[in-house]
Formats: C-alpha cells, structure tokens, sequence
C-alpha cells in the first residue's frame, strides 16, 4: 500500500511539476536566444512567477518520493512501474496545457511507456 | 540566432542536449557515490563527515554543473515546444544506455530489453513526425 501510494505522488507530483514549469515558461515567452543578457532576465521573470515555484516544489516532492522508493524497492520494478508517467503527462498536456495529442503522437507515447517498462523490467 | 532554425530542428538539438547531460551527469553523480562510499545515518558526526566528503568530491560537483545543464536545456525547449512532444522523445536516454552499455563496455543485453529499447526508438520516431508545438504564446 506504501509502495502504491508513493508510486502515486512520483508520478502525479512529477508531472504536475513539470505541466506547471511548462506552463510558466509558455507565460514568459519564447527563448530566442542563448546570449546571457537575452537568457538571464527571461529566467529571472519566471522564478518570479508562483507557478515555477508549485513546479519545483512538486519535482521535489516527486524526487524524494522517487528516492524513498528506490530505498524499498529494486531499481527494475521501480521505474517500470513509473512508466506510466509518459501517459498520465499526456493526459495533463491535452487538458491543462490545451495541447493537440494527435493519434499518432498517442501511439508513440503509449510505445514509449510500453518500452520503458520493458527496457527496465528486462534488466 | 535560435529564431532562424526550423521549430523541430531547434527542439531535436536541445532534446540531445537535455539526453547527454542527463547521463553524463548520472554516470559521474553515481562514480562520486562511489567513490564517497555508503552513506551513513549511524550519528550526526557520521552523516557530516559524509556530507563534508560528498561537497569535497570533483566528480559530485562536475555531475551537478551537467544535471544543472539538463535542468536549464529542458526549461528553455518548454519555452517553444509541447510539453507531451519533449517528455517522451527524452526518453530515447533509456535506449542509448543500454545500446552504449553493450557497443563501448561490451555489457550483455538480454531480449527482453532489447525489445524495450526497440519500441522505445519506435515511439520516438512517432512522435518526432508530429508538430513540436500545438498551442499558441499565453498572453
């Protein structure tokens, strides 16, 4: 029970965090480019938004419930069964980032989820 | 300079990024470990000395300048691209490791993963064949 419940906070909060830093930066507007005095005050603007700080207070949650599992449990059933992340981002994406999954990028999430699963439960 | 390359071109370059400082950085983290050795909760005095031992490791501090390089590529493509075309193209770092573990440490490889990373490398490629972005700037 322990085990599901903390799979739960590395997926929900992981994807939550990064749905919220994504949606932060979509605010900000577009890195156009990488010299230091266009980069360093667009950043700026967004750690001072509240959005990027839920994401990285989720990320962290994520991280340290990821750690707590690792401590419990081996390192092959543990990312198998957070797979699931790459689904449960898309689902997120499609209703509160407003994103247009198309079938084939469906398909391709649900083969990346399937392959990670495999890659690592085949270890 | 990043607004006269193409959308895809631009997010595959920064995803590649994101996929190398990614394992370079968990490669050196994980040697620094090891080279720290097992981490001990026994007293405060043991944990301090670990923690002093951790901060003075090279190898530590190189892995958090490639994770903070990560951090800062996956930040910047966010900026431009769908959240659901970046996430699961980065996961190709999960086929390279293997496919890099048995071509440069000659490590075995059973089926089971090698199927894994052939659907991982098929998901992919799906996906990089769609729009890199859906949704237009937030006001």
């Amino acid at each position: 029970m322990r085990t599901f419940f903390f799979l739960c906070l590395v997926v929900f909060c992981g994807t939550g965090g990064e749905i919220s830093i994504t949606h932060t930066m979509k605010r900000v507007g577009e890195v156009k480019s990488f010299a230091p005095r266009t980069l360093l005050p667009l950043l700026w603007r967004a750690f001072r938004m509240p959005s990027m700080w839920l994401g990285v207070t989720l990320l962290a949650c994520s991280f340290y419930s990821l750690l707590t599992l690792l401590s419990w449990n081996p390192v092959s059933f543990v990312i198998p069964a957070t797979a699931s992340s790459y689904a449960v981002s898309a689902i997120g994406a499609k209703y509160l980032l407003g994103e247009r999954i198309s079938a084939i990028r469906w398909a391709g999430v649900f083969l990346v989820c399937f392959g990670v699963a495999l890659a690592w439960a085949g270890g | 300079m990043l607004s006269k390359i193409s959308l895809r071109a631009k997010t595959l370059a920064m995803v590649a990024i994101m996929v190398s400082c990614s394992c370079t950085g968990d490669i050196l983290l994980s040697k620094g470990m090891k080279q720290v050795g097992e981490v001990s909760f026994n007293s405060f005095g043991a944990l301090a000395s670990t923690f002093l031992q951790i901060i003075g490791n090279g190898r530590v501090w190189l892995a958090i300048l490639f994770l903070s390089l990560y951090t800062l590529s996956y930040i910047v493509v966010l900026s431009w691209a769908d959240y659901s075309y970046v996430q699961p193209v980065a996961a190709i770092g999960y086929a390279i490791v293997p496919l890099l573990g048995y071509l440069v440490l000659g490590e075995s490889v059973t089926m089971l993963r090698w199927a894994g990373v052939a659907f991982i490398c098929l998901g992919v490629l799906l996906i990089t064949r769609t729009q890199p972005r859906t949704t237009e700037p937030l006001p």
